[in-house]
């Protein structure tokens, strides 16, 4: 046998960078030539809590910033800010969660977000991510609405202020303080036409009902301006029914779909998609089957109690399949058929946004949908990003540089 | 076939590894409780680096005869994972497992005096 000069890599834990960690994802998208479409990642994550201290100086109450301020100081104990039990980077094997902090960024005047967000969207083959923050997806499960509200708007100037006004390729969805309907209003009002916004977003474990009529004036605001509203999941593992799991899978691959089937359900049977026909509404990361399991679920009870809910006009899957889903996490069964009918199901052609998650630990890269054998090329762009692209209004000019 | 320079014997200790590019391949090398293991760098599940993660052995429960579970342990099966969404793969067989009839590419390393070579 011949021998053949190669390359060799030791392994360094210690050394850690984005680009080194998605190297793989780059040769895919290289090899698949997303350099020559959109791509539009609708569901992206930074860790907000890492500029915390900046954050926190926004928060307009002098009592709240200076009683929130004094409990970061004191980690490990009782905070003002509720958390999550949860077990996301699965016992130290998702690398990134803790390696992520040795990353180094160039010194160039950027945000450190900025600068790691764009890096990994490089990657992948990114050119717009929709950013949403980590540890606020729980915060609407905060005891104290106030807290909520105060928090929201402070991350909201911070963001605007200090990621979306210096980075055109990061967009966001702003979060909603759902719990004061009045607050929520306001905050579209104050928000709406900053740069960047694209819409608005619900962090869904709470227990507001989406129904009250509190809200009808932020829809129909909403409606107006011609901006989304989308509702993120999470799990909570203090809901009564989902503290009956006792591992992590069971709680996360419930709780992302429990909280927007209850949503979902509660905004069809209502009859908002009546009420608001214009309003466009988007369902972030609860997957796929979800949707296609409620369709047939209502449908089905529809039939036998319209007296149940005399708004609606039309069976409540054709409402749904007028709606946005982002598909990750996307269900990736054995047989393809299943997930074709399941796209069918949803409209996926026009309906459904690709999104990545990244980088939390179940991300998924555009070649979830590049690869299905079932969708032409067509659809795939759509769902990479043209369909993104119409709801959102954006730039389809292709704006990424594949490492 | 060809062969691929690894490295030294003496410079890849116990519990070391290589990432090897190969023509077209890129392996990973394991050198891990006295054998040497070489597996595809690919994940299964979405092209990620599969030999770039740590290794942990295995997690079982632990069930009583009486079928009662009494908590859970770490086996003596030794697993290397995918860093990406942690796909778990056995060390020395590169099955995946969640689903045993999914493996890695597995490729032969062979010592030439203190050179270490995989073929590929």
């Amino acid at each position: 046998m011949d021998t053949t000069p190669n390359e060799v890599r030791k392994l360094n834990f210690d050394d850690y960078s984005t680009a080194k960690h998605l190297e793989h994802a780059a040769q895919q998208a290289r090899a698949r030539n997303y350099q020559d479409f959109l791509i539009v990642d609708v569901d992206a994550h930074h860790y907000e809590n890492e500029s915390y201290k900046e954050v926190f100086q926004y928060i307009e109450s002098p009592v709240i910033r200076h009683d929130v301020m004094d409990s970061a100081q004191r980690p490990g104990r009782s905070a003002m800010l509720n958390s999550s039990v949860g077990n996301q980077n699965l016992g130290g094997r998702i690398t990134r969660s803790n390696l992520r902090r040795l990353q180094k960024v160039p010194q160039d005047g950027r945000h450190r977000d900025v600068a790691m967000t764009v890096e990994w969207m490089d990657s992948l083959g990114v050119d717009y991510a929709c950013l949403f923050p980590t540890p606020m997806l729980f915060l609407g499960l905060h005891p104290q609405v106030e807290i909520e509200v105060a928090l929201c708007r402070a991350y909201n100037r911070w963001l605007c202020e200090r990621i979306l006004a210096v980075e055109p390729r990061l967009i966001s969805m702003l979060y909603l303080p759902f719990n004061d309907p009045d607050a929520a209003y306001q905050t579209v009002k104050d928000f709406g036409d900053k740069k960047g916004v694209v819409g608005f977003m619900v962090t869904s474990p709470r227990y507001k009902p989406v129904h009250d009529n509190a809200y009808m004036k932020t829809y129909a605001l909403l409606e107006e301006l011609g901006k989304p509203i989308s509702f993120h999941a999470a799990y909570s593992w203090e809901d009564r029914a989902l503290q009956m799991t006792n591992r992590f899978i069971s709680v996360h691959s419930l709780g992302f779909m429990w909280f927007n089937m209850i949503h979902m359900t509660n905004w069809v049977i209502n009859g908002l998609p009546e009420r608001f026909p214009k309003l466009k509404v988007l369902w972030i990361e609860s997957g796929l089957t979800w949707a296609y399991a409620l369709m047939q679920r209502l449908d089905h009870s529809y039939m036998m109690r319209t007296s149940d809910c005399p708004s609606l006009k039309r069976k409540p899957s054709e409402y749904m399949r007028e709606m946005y889903y982002s598909s990750q996490p996307m269900e990736k069964p054995d047989d393809k058929s299943i997930l074709e009918a399941t796209f069918k199901m949803i409209k996926a052609d026009t309906q459904l946004l690709w999104s990545s998650d990244y980088p939390h630990w179940d991300f998924d890269t555009p070649g979830v949908i590049y690869d299905l054998p079932f969708l032409d090329e067509t659809a795939k762009r759509n769902i990479l990003g043209a369909n993104a692209a119409r709801v959102f209004g954006l730039d389809t000019k292709v704006v990424k540089k594949i490492p | 076939m060809a062969e691929w320079f690894v490295a030294k014997a003496s410079d890849l200790p116990d519990g070391d590894r290589r990432i090897v590019t190969a023509g077209n391949n890129e392996i990973g090398v394991f050198h891990h409780g006295g054998a040497y293991y070489a597996y595809s760098n690919y994940c299964v599940h979405s092209g990620g680096p599969a030999c770039e993660g740590i290794l942990i052995n295995q997690v079982v429960d632990l069930i009583a005869p009486d079928r009662t579970y009494q908590g859970q342990t770490f086996s003596d099966e030794v697993h290397f994972v995918c860093p990406w969404h942690g796909y778990e793969y056995e060390l020395t067989t590169g099955q995946c497992v969640g689903d045993r009839k999914l493996k890695l590419k597995k490729f032969e390393v062979v010592r030439r005096g203190d050179d270490l070579y995989v073929v590929a």
